[in-house]
């Protein structure tokens, strides 16, 4: 195996990653809760791939976050930075408890992520549409540095109604970058509703493919098919990979699920309490 | 007169640099030509990315670049780097504060003939409210040359603001160029005129037209914008007034910056030699500048009118 091949994923790791899922998801609305603000919906939809990437394909050490040789993650749509911070607090980049600091005055955890601040975090990002031609940037230092790391991206659904995301996909396929994975989180909402209503996307898929991408249709909340895309990107040579992963909006709190409100808006005390719940635990509260 | 475009020397200069040091990429947006970083393409192929007519990706990536130990230099026309790009500099390079240098060509009324849609007359206002960016106007290809290497080893974002057209050379080989600093050209007591850019021999000039008329005036080459030399504003401070001369508009530029340190400091009559609130229009560099007041003799009665106001206070 060399350094950037992904383990195989036995019953026994898929199990112990949908305990962490499940325990991020308890985290992102705990710390959602506490800050009285943020975005609920896409922090649950890309929680499973975080996960995923965070605990078994990515190469980071929580000890060296600045390792020049380590996978990078761009959270291009930078308001899901409740699900970033989780998988970082989890995996050992800081404190859980500072999770609940989120968003408040001196907090590391800004309303979205800022490099400067966080350990582990990539880059920052939170204006729509600038996180994939970062990522290229860093694809294209790798390349000229002879370093075989991997740089993942996470892009939104509405965020493609940005123009920079295309220009972003023409730049990644003129310099062949196949060490570029990016996920569409394709949760179908955006803030003012459904994506095809406020503005017809067309068919993911067919676009990023006539761009030149290698393009994968998965159901994002699957972790073996996530794991599948991956191994299928990593052995994807001279192309960069858009792995489309159908989400649903606010998964695995039901009564957020496939709701446009949930966007952008934090549970009340009550509603937590429900959340956490649903998620299979209590929170006893601050 | 030895006459040089600023761009043409940032394009050698930065060839030079590529040669000393490894790290150093260079992004370009269709405009290699112009920019001049041709040059650079052409002898480090490998570190020289085209990233087509697309400023905004041109940015992020170079943030990217950055983030990954590279120090990128970004180059376009100053409209498009500035207006197309704007918040791609502020969020992707400024905020994580990541070592792009945003050197742009073609700036101000002197990119002549493609007209005010290409003439970019607010750019040093737009970079220099951004925190964290640092903002270079160099008066010539010496101080370009030079200003290239305080760049390459200043840490974080920086703005250069570079012309299209050839212009006088100022200084000599053994000028030595600090960020932050600015360069005292002329002495005098009864007026000091603060300039940057291609504004700066113009300043020469109206200071020895004046002189001939019995005024003694400094000169100064405020080649920094930000952060200002506010130890020099506050020397030109004392022959009490001031006239800045820049090649941008009278809001927000260097004489808004000269403006803001003096009425901290140390409050005194100043003019202002700019481009006064308009957009441009197509013409030559010569008959631009002649029409929007950007010439020496305008200087010169600036200078004038403010000296008069020292004896009505």
């Amino acid at each position: 195996m060399t350094d950037n091949e992904v383990e195989i994923m036995d019953d026994k790791k898929i199990e112990e990653l949908s305990e962490i899922a499940r325990q991020s998801r308890v985290w992102i609305i705990k710390s959602l809760t506490e800050s009285k603000s943020g975005h609920p919906g896409g922090s649950l939809s890309s929680c499973d791939i975080l996960t995923y990437l965070y605990f078994h394909a990515m190469n980071v050490d929580p000890q060296n976050p600045h390792d020049p040789d380590r996978d990078r993650l761009i959270l291009s749509k930078g308001h899901c930075a409740p699900a970033l911070y989780t998988s970082l607090a989890l995996k050992g980049f800081f404190p859980k408890e500072d999770l609940l600091s989120l968003r408040k005055l001196g907090s590391k955890l800004q309303g979205h992520p800022d490099a400067r601040k966080v350990p582990g975090v990539d880059a920052s990002t939170g204006s729509l549409g600038q996180g994939l031609s970062i990522a290229n940037g860093i694809a294209l230092a790798g390349k000229l540095d002879g370093k075989d790391y991997t740089v993942y991206s996470i892009i939104g659904d509405g965020e493609t109604e940005e123009g920079q995301i295309w220009e972003a996909a023409m730049t990644a396929v003129h310099y062949q970058l196949d060490n570029v994975i990016a996920f569409l989180d394709y949760n179908h909402l955006q803030i003012d509703g459904r994506i095809e209503d406020v503005k017809s996307n067309g068919n993911f898929a067919n676009r990023f493919k006539s761009f030149g991408w290698h393009v994968i249709e998965i159901d994002g909340h699957d972790l073996h098919a996530i794991d599948e895309a991956v191994r299928a990107a990593k052995r994807e040579k001279e192309a960069p990979t858009m792995i489309i992963a159908h989400t649903i909006k606010g998964k695995g709190v039901k009564f957020m699920e496939g709701i446009a409100d949930w966007h952008g808006k934090a549970p009340s005390k009550d509603q937590a309490l429900e959340a956490i719940q649903l998620l299979g635990e209590k929170w006893e509260g601050n | 007169m030895q006459k040089k475009a600023t761009r043409d020397a940032y394009g050698q200069a930065l060839v030079e640099l590529g040669r000393k040091y490894d790290n150093i990429v260079v992004l370009d947006a269709d405009l290699s030509k112009s920019t001049k970083t041709e040059h650079f393409a052409k002898e480090f192929p490998e570190r020289f990315f085209q990233m087509g007519i697309a400023e905004q990706d041109m940015m992020a990536t170079a943030a990217g670049l950055a983030f990954s130990g590279k120090v990128a230099f970004a180059s376009t026309f100053a409209i498009f780097a500035t207006g197309r790009a704007f918040e791609q500099i502020r969020n992707s390079i400024c905020y994580p504060a990541v070592s792009v240098k945003i050197c742009a060509t073609h700036a101000g009324l002197t990119v002549g003939e493609d007209g005010g849609s290409h003439q970019s007359v607010e750019d040093i206002a737009i970079m220099r409210a951004v925190p964290n960016m640092t903002v270079i106007v160099p008066a010539d290809g010496v101080s370009t040359e030079k200003a290239l290497t305080a760049i390459y080893e200043h840490e974080g974002p920086v703005y250069l603001r570079l012309g299209r057209p050839a212009v006088p050379v100022i200084y000599d080989e053994d000028y030595e160029f600090k960020i932050g600093k600015a360069t005292k050209l002329k002495e005098g007591q009864d007026a000091a005129i603060i300039a940057t850019g291609i504004m700066v021999s113009l300043a020469i000039d109206a200071a020895r037209m004046l002189k001939e008329e019995g005024l003694s005036v400094q000169v100064w080459d405020m080649s920094t914008i930000k952060p200002l030399d506010i130890e020099a504003v506050k020397i030109a401070a004392k022959t009490g007034a001031i006239v800045t001369a820049e090649e941008h508009s009278v809001i927000g530029g260097l004489g808004g910056a000269v403006a803001e340190a003096l009425a901290k400091n140390s409050p005194c009559h100043m003019g202002f030699v700019g481009v006064e609130d308009t957009f441009g229009e197509s013409g030559t560099p010569a008959e631009l500048m002649e029409k929007y007041n950007l010439t020496a003799e305008s200087i010169k009665s600036k200078v004038r009118e403010t000296i008069s106001k020292k004896s009505s206070c």
